[in-house]
């Protein structure tokens, strides 16, 4: 008992004040560059996105403005020069003459850009009905919680697809169904971890200051349900980005207008028996390359985030 | 027990229940129906007879009435492109399907389950590090991406398989399988890899991770001692042990196989009811989009329930508490 009271008194100073001096954010960070894949994940990831956000700075040519095209270039391998230019076309070039690298460049936008607003709405909307079900319990809870179960015990693939057939092709039609099939994991993720939360001391004592349901939930209580949801939020990213592609090569995901990755790759693989590899298997690398960049940060997030994992 | 069955089955019914409603107001609240089940070159008397038929100028109940009528027929209209009853060619095309998912299947447990032992009882050798590492690239990779590979290196650098079809079939019992056919099985090696290729990934994660729990257990620490050989070790102590997770999961998979052959079919041209959909989305023949759906959410619901209630009846834990809760 008195040892108790011993440790009780004289831990706290003794050990807090190391860990005072970092802020958590410093301490995390600390966590995650200690692995190397991780840091390459992230490099790569960063290099990505800003290649995708600077794309029409970058790209040799603007894809899809015809009058930079030119049918005599059509079906070039990678590294060949042009006919009319002489610029070198690094990853050779489609049927119609239009240079890989920067279609690449530009898919990546369409494929990043729909990967994030719909995550965007995803989140929010999943959140939201993740700490309502947890903060209220009761009727709400089970309502929300029922719609969850009804979600995920069907392929998301199923879901987007079906729900793409009935609407059309359409960008803003296929980040509606990326939303529609991937919300439930948020409110899914938080809800676990908010019904835990909801039942300790501060929340106790939000409540007898008199707060509101809002306030409570969305200043107390979430900011302490983040951890798990930031790594399901990158684990779903890559998801996204994948399942944005598998539905644009389907033929069912965004228009020819406006071709992400995979429907790059779509339209190159009716080439790719006739030995022009490279129209269909680089735009297939980029996305290979960014999928496994997120997924090696979202490893280690993991890891970082788990508490039985930290020293 | 028979409180959780019934239980189990009220929340499929639930489950059915609701995408009916769902497919319902996807077709016939949202937009005009008659858009989504007529003809686009149907002419105007062709449009106003459907209406009537459909009954769209009743009240809503009354259409939903009608729909879930159908529904328990099995009528889902008529294909625009075939000119026959949707279901029955959807029908036609789910043993080609069947086929291929079931192989996939086996193909992730029959490589799946040994690497995955190999990985757990290795964790540290390279071999180990080399199947964990590949498990990754399986998971992270999309699907269709590992088709496109598997054509480029076996079908066009190698040359040693064919790229797409389904090749020679025989009859069995009124149904067409190619699984009996060497040209069947060349056809077939491909498409079930790809497919299985996700799920052995998974199959390999899980049978890793329990390998080690296992092998940490007195009645291995025990068999050792009693001076067995490590193949009996491995095959009856450790493998019986972790086959129950790896059942479960795999079951539950099933369902999740045949919405991906959707992808697979595509990629290898594999005449499947999966293939028949994206056919169907690009010719806009929504009838069978809609007995598509339909049909596989019977099939999926089916599956998890039958999991659900075989594991219940393995594991007592799992019904106690369902029904407590």
């Amino acid at each position: 008992m008195s040892d108790d009271a011993l440790t009780a008194g004289l831990a706290p100073t003794a050990t807090a004040e190391p860990l005072a001096a970092d802020s958590p954010f410093k301490r995390l960070l600390h966590t995650f560059l200690e692995d190397k894949l991780a840091v390459i994940g992230l490099v790569l990831f960063t290099l990505v996105v800003l290649l995708a956000i600077f794309a029409p700075l970058i790209a040799p040519q603007n894809p899809y403005d015809l009058a930079q095209l030119d049918v005599l270039d059509g079906g070039l391998p990678p590294g060949s020069a042009s006919m009319s230019t002489g610029g070198i076309y690094y990853l050779g070039t489609d049927e119609q003459g239009r240079d890989m690298l920067s279609a690449i460049l530009y898919g990546l936008r369409i494929s990043l850009l729909v990967a994030t607003v719909s995550l965007a709405f995803a989140i929010a909307i999943g959140v939201t009905a993740g700490t309502m079900a947890a903060y209220f319990g009761g009727k709400i809870d089970s309502l929300i919680m029922r719609m969850v179960d009804l979600q995920l015990s069907f392929p998301a693939i199923l879901i987007a697809l079906i729900l793409l057939a009935l609407w059309g092709r359409g960008v803003d039609k296929v980040i509606i169904a990326l939303v529609i099939v991937q919300w439930a994991y948020y409110a899914r993720t938080v809800r676990s971890s908010a019904i835990v939360e909801a039942r300790k001391d501060y929340i106790e004592a939000a409540h007898c200051l008199a707060l509101s349901h809002s306030r409570i939930m969305f200043h107390h209580l979430l900011p302490n349900c983040l951890p798990p949801l930031i790594v399901v939020a990158t684990v779903q990213i890559a998801q996204a980005i994948a399942l944005e592609a598998t539905l644009s090569f389907l033929g069912a995901g965004v228009p020819i207008t406006e071709p992400s990755l995979g429907l790059l790759i779509a339209n190159g693989y009716n080439y790719l028996l006739s030995g022009r590899y490279w129209v269909s298997l680089f735009p297939g690398i980029a996305l290979v390359l960014t999928i496994v960049a997120i997924n090696l940060v979202g490893d280690r997030l993991r890891d970082v985030f788990n508490p039985r994992l930290q020293k | 027990m028979i409180v959780y069955i019934l239980r189990r089955i009220g929340q499929s019914l639930f489950a059915l229940a609701a995408m009916a409603i769902l497919v319902f107001i996807g077709v016939f609240a949202i937009g005009n129906p008659v858009d989504i089940l007529v003809n686009p070159e149907a002419n105007q008397a062709e449009i106003a007879a459907t209406t009537a038929r459909l009954g769209l100028d009743k009240p809503l109940w009354e259409q939903f009435a009608r729909f879930v009528g159908h529904l328990f027929q099995g009528d889902l209209g008529t294909s625009f492109v075939y000119g026959r009853p949707a279901m029955e060619i959807i029908l036609q095309r789910l043993p080609a399907t069947m086929e291929l998912a079931v192989t996939a299947l086996i193909l992730a447990v029959v490589i799946g389950v040994p690497l995955g032992v190999y990985a757990g009882l290795k964790p540290d050798s390279i071999g180990g590090r080399s199947v964990m590492a590949g498990s990754i690239l399986g998971f992270s990779l999309p699907n269709f991406w590992q088709g496109l590979l598997l054509i480029l290196i076996f079908a066009v650098l190698l040359g040693w398989l064919p790229a797409g079809g389904r090749g020679e079939t025989v009859e069995v019992l009124g149904i067409r399988v190619s699984f009996l056919t060497l040209d069947g099985l060349r056809h077939m090696i491909l498409p079930a890899l790809n497919l299985a290729l996700f799920k052995m990934s998974l199959v390999i994660r899980l049978t890793r991770a329990n390998t080690r729990e296992v092998c940490l257990q007195e009645y291995i620490k025990f068999a050792r001692a009693k001076g067995l050989s490590s193949t009996r070790i491995v095959l009856v102590h450790i493998l019986k042990n972790i086959m129950i997770p790896v059942v479960t999961i795999l079951g539950l998979e099933l369902g999740s196989m045949i919405a991906f052959a959707v992808v697979t079919e595509t990629v290898f041209a594999w005449p499947g009811m999966g293939k028949l959909l994206i056919d169907s989305i690009n010719l806009l023949d929504r009838p069978v989009i809609v007995a598509y759906l339909m049909l596989t959410v019977v099939i999926i619901v089916t599956i998890n329930l039958i999991v659900d209630l075989l594991y219940s009846a393995l594991d007592p834990r799992v019904r106690l508490s369902q029904v407590k809760a």
